[in-house]
């Protein structure tokens, strides 16, 4: 699929796009820069597993985003995180 | 297989069809889960299971079977491999490498999904949701509470989770970041809480005892037993 592999450590940003079908890229971090802290290997890809299409083995990250650059008006400390788990093919290296 | 594991690729609501229980017991009391309208998908998941079953794909006792040994798992499997964690470092040490084989040893086969363990510390406290459907470690905390599965809950977590953690009536100091995961793909995680102070002369079984599946799932802390 693509061609290197992301890293830990890596800022990431998550592609800006809004196709229709079974997406498991939440709205809320599209667009949105967050950091690599996980590799976790292919996995199938789910926008064709979910319609028992052929499916190919994607990379999967654990990629963490500061709360402050999802929310602006976010209520708690600047530390707070929020982690999700993306295919490779929603990330790309910034 | 293990249709359950595959949750996330389908839609939420079909997680509640199925149980028909209340038909027949000719209690007074409301019926009110089986009054409502079925939704499109608990239909479609209904005339499903009757096809596998008068194809001869699976029995109807097959179907149920599966959902009673699905109901029977508890939040005590998770305490377990908590408590384990707590006093075992070698054992904590594979759980976080490998949480699939570290269940393992106590007989807990995850087959389908990735377990991760994420651990409380001084400076991080991990709360889990699933903002897309309610995919949920069920083989250490059993079938996920209703507002775990709520459209409140999923998204309210994500974006003000210490007002949501107060609301549980878990408060988590300011230095202390709060993490939330949402699990967005294969992987079901479990958090593992801190052991609380003074329960040094507790053994595994005393510590499990402790351990309740919200304090898994994040939104509470595990409270050492009074007098402790």
């Amino acid at each position: 699929m693509m061609g290197a592999h992301l890293h830990e450590g890596d800022t990431v940003l998550v592609r800006e796009d809004y196709p229709i079908g079974h997406i498991r890229t939440p709205v809320y971090v599209r667009g949105k820069k967050g950091v690599v802290v996980r590799r976790f290997g292919p996995f199938g890809n789910p926008e064709t597993l979910a319609y028992s299409l052929p499916s190919d083995k994607r990379e999967l990250y654990k990629v963490r985003f500061r709360q402050r650059d999802l929310w602006p008006l976010y209520r708690g400390s600047d530390a707070d995180t929020i982690e999700l788990d993306l295919y490779e093919h929603w990330l790309e290296k910034a | 297989m293990s249709p359950h594991d595959h949750d996330h690729h389908h839609h939420d609501n079909h997680h509640d069809h199925g149980h028909h229980h209340d038909h027949d017991h000719g209690h007074p009391h409301d019926h009110q889960p089986d009054d409502k309208v079925h939704s499109y998908y608990q239909i479609l998941g209904v005339a499903m299971k009757e096809l596998l079953i008068a194809k001869g794909v699976v029995s109807a006792d097959e179907v149920r079977r599966a959902v009673e040994m699905r109901d029977a798992i508890t939040p005590a499997n998770g305490a377990k491999v908590v408590a384990r964690a707590w006093t075992d470092p070698a054992y904590r040490e594979r759980l976080f490498k490998d949480a699939n084989a570290a269940v393992k040893e106590f007989g807990i086969d995850i087959p389908a999904t990735h377990l991760v363990a994420v651990e409380n510390t001084s400076d991080v406290h991990n709360v889990v949701v699933c903002t897309l459907c309610s995919c949920y470690p069920r083989d250490l905390l059993g079938l996920p509470p209703s507002w775990y599965k709520s459209r409140a809950y999923r998204s309210r977590v994500v974006h003000e989770p210490r007002i949501v953690l107060s609301e549980f009536g878990t408060f988590i100091p300011d230095d202390v970041e709060v993490r939330v995961h949402d699990s967005t793909a294969d992987m079901r995680y479990l958090v593992i809480p801190r052991r609380p102070e003074g329960t040094q002369g507790m053994n595994e079984e005393q510590l499990a005892s402790l351990v309740t599946r919200d304090t898994m799932i994040g939104v509470s802390v595990v409270q050492a037993p009074k007098g402790a």
